[in-house]
């Protein structure tokens, strides 16, 4: 078992590439760190980094303490689960699972209990003899996360590993791979781009966008804290909604000249944000007092059962309002989004946080 | 409002259909005149021929049904070129093979200047077998080859025209030396279609570089392997001629006369029809098959994943 840490890593491609600009995370010993950001921000680079897949430019990666930056793949004892499985399809798939144990040299016996154990966590025991073209795509999954544990490595690392599995068997392997992690207590990093999935499995959620880290931190501290503009609307479905506001007034002026109530506003902010499920909406013409009350237009409201959401215009920006249950508001209603000024979240020019 | 029809109609249906029914004929009339002329005469006459004896003087010839097969299947000499054919076509395969494969190996792992080295190393496919073969006769002629002059220094008696040993090592030199550039293509093809995600995959289950080859990449370019060893002994029994005749003619005494140099020796220059005959209706049948096998394996590609 292993600590993982990352100290101001970068990395240049060969084309001039910047795809990592400095990231410094550490990761304790069995806890799962989830990388996720947008398509292109870095994440599998710096995955890629901390396999030895890819040459680190700068910084240092160090693996229960030990700098790896010279170690290659072969040697740092890592184990990865590939967006595409990249199971080797000329063998069986009890050959896929035991190649990583024989290249290691594992007695022959040891790798066959191993092998049938592991396979019988994951339900495997039934198609080890089977190629991995006869397999479907939740079995292919559950083959690379079966070769993946059957060698006990240090660390896991998962490259967008459901992305190819459909909406109802990813919501089931999502919470597999969560228990599987948490009763092995083998650190993990892991890569995605579906806020959803990063929220549900990370001990440490880790907000990256353009080759930076944006936050790091417990999954609900992130959601509830959002330290830039870009994670408010990055964590969250629906995103947070944001204003911008006049850069002059003291006040709470929209840019659009709005006056948004009776709440003072923060510092040198210059955007106001807050979530759907913190807002609620009111027919009545009296703002309540220390709220956010936004004038507001419906343009559509979409009931999903136990809850509704609410689509509206307000001062030139789309928002979104989550109550739950059934709507009052129907298309076309002009009406008042409120918001209590606890809930709300200013961020400055820079899209920085403001409290 | 007919022709608007037709028209939608072939544009919806997935195979062109003709309205004319001579017209179809008439298009593959000109293939069909030339493989007539070209392979199912000459080949019929060859079967005519390889089952007629002629005498001495070449006056008359008579019908012998098989006698000409069991006459040339019991020689000796034959039996002889159809071991020197056998070394020579696996030799020239297998060499051809795993130099090719090497170098594809080495240009994948190139950094820089792959493609001057792929276009480099494609170059002598373009060179006519006789003189790939010339070539090869110059650098290796003992009296005046350069890389002859440097065997001898090395202390090796190099003498391909006494020797037929080193005969043979010269004329699958010249012949494999032609073949390497094919397969190099086929093998650089095959190696970029290699997912590096398996690669990766096997580095991080701790398999280096050697192992990673004969364990992933290795098995993975099987299709591509099987197709080349097709192809090269098809090459080397059939298309070497030009190379047998300039380099060794067969010689020295018969210890490099592949079958088909043998069918050219027998039929035009020592003028025993009948046997030749008999020799390309051997020849042609081998062909066949191997143009059997190549459709039911090769064609059939080997798919994973
Ligand atoms: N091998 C490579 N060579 C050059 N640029 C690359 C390479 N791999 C990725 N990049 C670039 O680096 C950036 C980050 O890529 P990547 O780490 O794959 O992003 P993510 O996994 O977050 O989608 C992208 O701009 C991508 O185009
Ligand atoms: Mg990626």
């Amino acid at each position: 078992m292993a600590t993982v840490d990352l100290k101001d890593v970068k990395k240049v491609y060969p084309s001039g590439v910047e795809a990592v600009k400095g990231v410094s995370i550490a990761i304790p010993d069995k806890e799962l760190c989830v990388l996720v950001g947008p398509s292109g921000c870095g994440k599998s680079t710096l995955l890629r980094m901390i396999a030895g897949l890819e040459t680190i430019s700068a910084g240092t990666i160090a693996i229960d303490g030990k700098v790896v930056n010279a170690i290659g793949p072969t040697e740092r004892d890592i184990a990865m689960v590939f967006q595409n499985y990249a199971l080797y399809p000329h063998m069986k798939v009890y050959d896929n699972m035991a190649y990583g144990l024989r290249n290691r040299g594992t007695p022959k016996d040891e790798i066959d209990s191993r092998v049938r154990s592991t396979a019988k966590v994951l339900e495997l025991s039934a198609l080890l003899d089977r190629r991995p073209r006869e397999l479907s795509g939740g079995q292919r999954q559950r083959v690379a996360m079966g070769r993946a544990i059957v060698r006990n490595p240090k660390v896991f690392l998962f490259d967008e590993p459901l992305s190819n599995l459909d909406a109802k068997l990813r919501g089931q392997m999502r919470i597999e791979i969560k228990n599987l992690q948490r009763s092995l207590g083998v650190t993990s990093v892991y890569v995605t781009h579906d806020q959803l999935e990063a929220m549900t499995l990370a001990d440490i959620l880790v907000v990256m966008n353009a080759g930076l880290v944006e936050q790091t931190g417990a999954p609900l501290d992130v959601y509830e804290k959002p330290a830039s503009t870009f994670v408010a609307s990055f964590i969250g479905a629906p995103p947070m909604n944001l204003l911008a506001l006049t850069g002059a007034s003291p006040s709470s002026v929209l840019a659009d000249g709005t006056v948004i109530g009776l709440v003072p506003r923060q510092g040198k902010a210059v955007t106001l944000g807050f979530r759907p499920e913190d807002a609620d909406i009111t027919f009545a013409a009296e703002a309540p007092a220390g709220a956010l009350a936004l004038p507001a237009t419906v343009e559509a409201v979409e009931p999903v059962g136990a809850e509704s959401f609410i689509h509206c215009v307000a001062a030139g920006s789309r928002i979104v309002v989550r109550v739950s249950g059934r709507a009052s508001a129907k298309p076309g209603d002009r009406l008042r989004v409120v918001a209590r000024s606890e809930k709300l979240h200013w961020f400055d020019q820079t899209g920085k946080r403001v409290d | 409002m007919g022709d608007a029809w037709i028209a939608r109609e072939i544009s919806l249906s997935p195979r062109v259909v003709f309205p004319n029914k001579i017209l179809p004929y008439l298009l593959v009339a000109p293939q069909l005149a030339i493989t007539l002329v070209f392979f199912y005469w000459p080949a019929g006459q060859a079967l005519y021929q390889s089952m007629l004896r002629q005498d001495p003087f070449g006056l008359k010839s008579r019908f012998v049904w098989f006698a000409n097969f069991r006459k040339v299947l019991a020689d000796p000499a034959y039996l002889n070129s159809i071991k020197v054919t056998v070394m020579f076509s696996l030799a020239t395969a297998i060499v051809a093979m795993v130099v090719a494969l090497l170098l594809a190996v080495m240009a994948e792992k190139a950094v820089r200047g792959k493609g001057l080295y792929r276009t480099l190393l494609i170059w002598p496919y373009a060179v006519a077998p006789a003189i790939a073969g010339m070539l090869w006769l110059f650098l290796f002629n003992p009296s005046i080859g350069s890389l002859a002059y440097l065997l001898r220094s090395l202390g090796i008696a190099w003498d391909p025209l006494l020797n037929g040993t080193h005969a043979m090592i010269l004329l699958v030199s010249a012949a494999a030396w032609k073949q390497i550039s094919y397969n190099f293509l086929f093998f650089v093809a095959g190696l970029q279609a290699v997912p590096k995600t398996l690669i990766e995959a096997a580095a991080m289950d701790g398999a280096g570089e050697t192992k990673r080859f004969w364990t992933i990449i290795f098995p993975l370019l099987a299709p591509t392997t099987f197709f080349l060893l097709v192809v090269n002994t098809v090459y080397a029994l059939f298309d070497t001629f030009g190379i047998v005749h300039a380099v060794t003619g067969g010689g020295p005494g018969k210890t490099t006369e592949t079958l088909v140099y043998k069918v050219y020796n027998d039929g035009f220059v020592n003028l025993i029809l009948g046997d030749s005959a008999a020799q390309s209706v051997i020849l042609m049948a081998i062909v066949i098959a191997l143009t059997a096998i190549q459709f039911r394996y090769v064609e059939r590609k080997v798919h994973y994943g």
